[in-house]
């Protein structure tokens, strides 16, 4: 049965305490880094979910977001590259709407079942801002999650699915919009959220067999922790058993992510047998009846979900580095305009594409040495074009040395690779003070400037994350 | 054998004060340099047969040199070989001299750095246009590295470390306090080197150089044909050269403690000079203090001190005016600023002025007569360029 063979989640290390936005708020949101979005995080999640898995076998992409740093331009085909899949595959986005990511996995477990795919990636990532001072803004957290499909082997099977689609101007952003707008509270729930959810649950149900007594968890979507509860209580569940915890005190709304997200939370709870119910909201709510299966244990102890994510984070110190990081302060100093003065140009980031997206090094056939970049004479034994391309970005390494950019602030060092090889790279996620030469380190996809239009991602080096 | 040695003589030498020239634009630079040089030699302009002149950022092509002086119509090369690009221009020179191509040649090396304030900005300038993935930094963060190796080779404490740093500093803000021609001519303390604002841990405001504008010339002429100009000419003993191919970058058993160029650079300009130890041979050497560590790691680097004995040598006073070698008699980058395409140039006018005798309040014993001139181009953390002039007075 077409199913759920592996998962992986990722929210960024850095947290915002509710606090910094108003007195008495709770909790804290989960904050993408100033040089992470949607692209980064989702191609984080695809690696937790990888893990183990080689990407060569996977047959296809699937991406699904709000906040596409392109408007035009596949994203799906950046993450692919990025988590060195093959180039015959099918990719994808999924978009505009905050069940994309269910809608998604939907597509893909339809694909799996069909035989068209062996095994399909499904990720979804978002990182969308409130106005500033609004309660969405304090409500919205950054985070990714990937799921990946299969027809064999599943750690959770797919046992029924039903969505339904409902037009509504609830949540919306247009083409000029930086902030999530939405409307009434009141109407957006009572005639959105609270109504169509039960509706898409009904439909569930019925195509299943199951009733709401056979879900161990409710997993949905949440505007807020309030009115998740509310749905469950209305559905018939009981909020404090049965009612996944939608970690709003611990990273927020997630978006496009959240229910996945989520998904995952309960997974790391769940024991073969047990029976989930997955729903999603957005224009409509997709729904899931899921099973664990006794896989689910031996992937478990391998993904650092959403579990290992919390547990490993930052606190931002203020506000202000907040809207700098959003991009929301202006930017460009006459300065940064004076120094740092290369662009990026689309050509050689094609010509180096498979050292910047994989991070694929050239290890020598003659001498066995690793290096990065990839290289056409060998430093070692000067034998010429000789050499097999190895990917470095799922190797662990050392510090061997670092400085702090005085201009930018930006932490520079040298990381030597687990297996030979060295990069001379960024480093991230870290104050300079917490850094010793020696240090575990490990590659993390990051955006490393925005300019002509062109979000140029590459690879940093950030501390193990536990 | 080939070579240069004794086959090219510098009979003229100029050099702008470095400063911060704000009413000044780089022909001006270049034109008041010339100047000087065609004035100490006596030789007239339009004698000059071919020219090499050097810059990172403020010209193109050989004309750039032509316009200002109004040079006519004869073949110039410009050099760029980052820092190392003025100490490249002369050694172009003086081959082009020891072949027989030409018996009387300028060079000229300039840098305008105030326009935008830094003196190497992030990036390569000459493919502006890149991936663009790599990190884009400043010299200081890669020098900062040398530093931290270092101590760490050597077992050295941060704050042994800095001092060390710091007494270079000091040294060569007391140099460049008798030079009427460099940016900085104020002494410094230990504790205010040791206390300056960091730019780049463990380097402080007083270990980098300034930036500065400047710039530096230079007139040579077959060794045989010298006396007819002047007769304290100074002779070309040795050149060395050695290019780095980013080792410290893919090689990741590179230490990066020294600079493996400079090493390699000496051993040229030694084997050429007939220089056998250098800390007894020379009578002083300008080198690439860009950053104090540079000139810590040059001592080790250029055999002036053994290996990991440095500091011991900079705690003795072994490299000050009146130590056993002196190094960076005129202030050294460290005063002067580093007008890219200008400093090797400026080095080499340091060294011929100190071998004629004429360093007035900074002059060195003069005893073997012979004095090197060295520059560093690129970083420690990738890789650059070492190279050297061994210089002479004439028999």
């Amino acid at each position: 049965m077409a199913g759920i063979i592996s998962y992986g989640a990722y929210i960024p290390k850095w947290r915002m305490s509710r606090e910094l936005l108003r007195r008495g708020l709770r909790g804290e949101k989960a904050v993408a880094g100033p040089d992470e979005d949607s692209v980064t995080m989702a191609v984080a999640a695809v690696r937790d979910c990888l893990n183990g898995v080689k990407p060569e076998t996977i047959d296809g992409l699937f991406f699904a977001s709000t906040t596409a740093p392109y408007k035009e331009k596949q994203i799906a085909t950046i993450v692919a590259a990025a988590a060195d899949f093959r180039r015959d595959i099918l990719t994808a986005d999924f978009a505009n709407s905050l069940r994309a990511g269910t809608t998604a996995l939907k597509a893909a477990i339809d694909a799996v079942k069909a035989g068209s795919a062996k095994k399909l990636m499904v990720v979804a990532a978002d990182s969308r801002l409130g106005f500033p001072g609004s309660e969405l803004e304090a409500d919205l957290g950054d985070g990714a999650a990937a799921f990946l499909l299969g027809e064999d082997g599943a750690a959770v099977n797919v046992e029924a699915s039903h969505s339904v689609s409902n037009e509504l101007i609830d949540i919306w952003r247009t083409e000029e919009d930086k902030f999530v707008r939405v409307w009434e509270d009141r109407f957006i729930q009572t005639q959105g959220y609270l109504k169509v959810v039960p509706e898409a649950i009904g439909g569930l149900l019925d195509k299943s067999g199951w009733t709401l007594k056979d879900f161990s968890k409710f997993v949905t979507y949440a505007p807020n922790p309030r009115r998740a509860g509310e749905l469950a209580r209305r559905l018939g569940f009981d909020p404090k058993s049965q009612l996944q915890d939608p970690l709003y005190e611990l990273m927020g709304n997630t978006g496009t992510a959240y229910s996945l997200m989520l998904l995952i939370a309960a997974l790391e709870e769940a024991k073969a047998g047990d029976r989930l119910l997955l729903a999603s909201y957005g224009n409509g709510s997709d729904t899931f009846a899921l099973q664990v299966t006794e896989t689910l244990e031996e992937i478990k102890p391998n993904r650092r979900g959403i579990k290992g994510h919390l547990e490993s984070k930052r606190l931002i110190p203020d506000y202000a580095t907040y809207l700098k990081w959003r991009k929301l302060m202006p930017q460009g100093m006459i300065i940064d305009k004076l120094y740092y003065w290369t662009y990026p140009s689309a050509p050689p980031i094609y010509r180096e594409r498979q050292r910047i997206y994989p991070l694929h090094g050239s290890k020598c056939k003659s001498c066995g040495t690793v290096q990065y970049p990839p290289q056409r004479v060998c430093t070692k034994c000067h034998v010429k074009d000789n050499f097999e391309e190895v990917r470095l970005s799922d190797r662990k390494g050392t510090l061997h040395s670092f400085s702090r950019e005085f201009v930018s602030g930006e932490l520079v060092g040298l990381v030597n690779f687990e297996g030979g090889g060295r990069i001379w790279c960024n480093i991230t996620d870290v104050a300079y003070e917490e850094l010793e030469i020696g240090m575990p380190l490990e590659m993390s996809f990051r955006e490393v400037v925005y300019d002509l239009g062109i979000h140029d991602y590459f690879w940093k080096a950030i501390p193990v994350r536990a | 054998m080939p070579g240069v040695k004794d086959k090219v003589a510098i009979i003229g030498m100029g050099c702008t004060k470095f400063d911060e020239h704000w009413d000044k634009d780089v022909k001006d630079l270049m034109i008041d340099a010339c100047w000087e040089a065609f004035e100490d030699s006596g030789v007239d302009p339009k004698d000059i047969q071919a020219a090499w002149w050097s810059t990172m950022w403020n010209g193109d092509l050989g004309r750039s040199l032509a316009y200002p002086l109004k040079l006519g119509f004869i073949p110039i090369t410009r050099v760029e070989n980052r820092c190392a690009s003025g100490m490249d221009a002369l050694r172009n020179a003086y081959y082009a001299i020891a072949a027989g191509a030409y018996d009387l040649v300028l060079v000229c090396g300039a840098e305008k750095l105030k326009d935008i304030g830094m003196p190497s900005p992030g990036g390569d300038p000459s493919t502006p246009y890149t991936s663009r993935v790599d990190p884009t930094y400043f010299p200081v963060a890669c020098f900062a590295q040398l530093a931290q190796r270092y101590f760490y080779h050597w077992d050295t404490p941060l704050e042994k470390g800095k001092e060390i740093l710091a007494r270079i500093a000091v040294k060569n803000h007391h140099n460049g306090s008798l030079n009427p021609k460099a940016q900085f001519q104020r002494e410094i303390t230990l504790e205010q080197a040791m206390n300056a604002p960091i730019i780049s841990y463990p380097l402080g405001l007083y270990d980098a150089c300034g930036v500065t504008d400047g710039a530096a010339a230079a007139i040579l002429c077959r060794a045989d044909l010298a006396k007819n100009f002047r007769d304290d000419y100074i002779l070309v003993k040795g050149e060395g050269m050695a290019c780095g191919h980013y080792q410290a970058e893919i090689e990741d058993d590179w230490e990066g403690y020294y600079i493996e160029e400079n090493v390699q650079a000496s051993k040229l300009a030694y084997q050429e000079a007939g220089i056998k130890d250098p800390r007894k041979e020379l009578d002083l050497a300008i080198v690439h203090d860009c950053f104090t560590i540079t000139e810590l790691t040059i001592y080790e680097d250029l055999g002036f001190s053994p290996r990991g004995k440095g500091p011991e040598d900079v705690e003795a006073g072994i490299f000050s005016l009146e130590g056993e070698l002196p190094v960076n008699t005129d202030g050294g980058l460290k005063c002067f600023g580093h007008p890219i395409g200008a400093s090797g140039i400026r080095m080499t006018y340091e060294v011929y002025k100190q071998l004629q005798g004429k360093a007035g309040p900074r002059q060195v014993r003069i005893k073997s007569g012979l004095g090197l001139a060295h520059t560093f181009g690129g970083t420690p953390i990738d890789s650059g360029t070492g190279a050297i002039s061994v210089l002479g007075c004439r028999d």
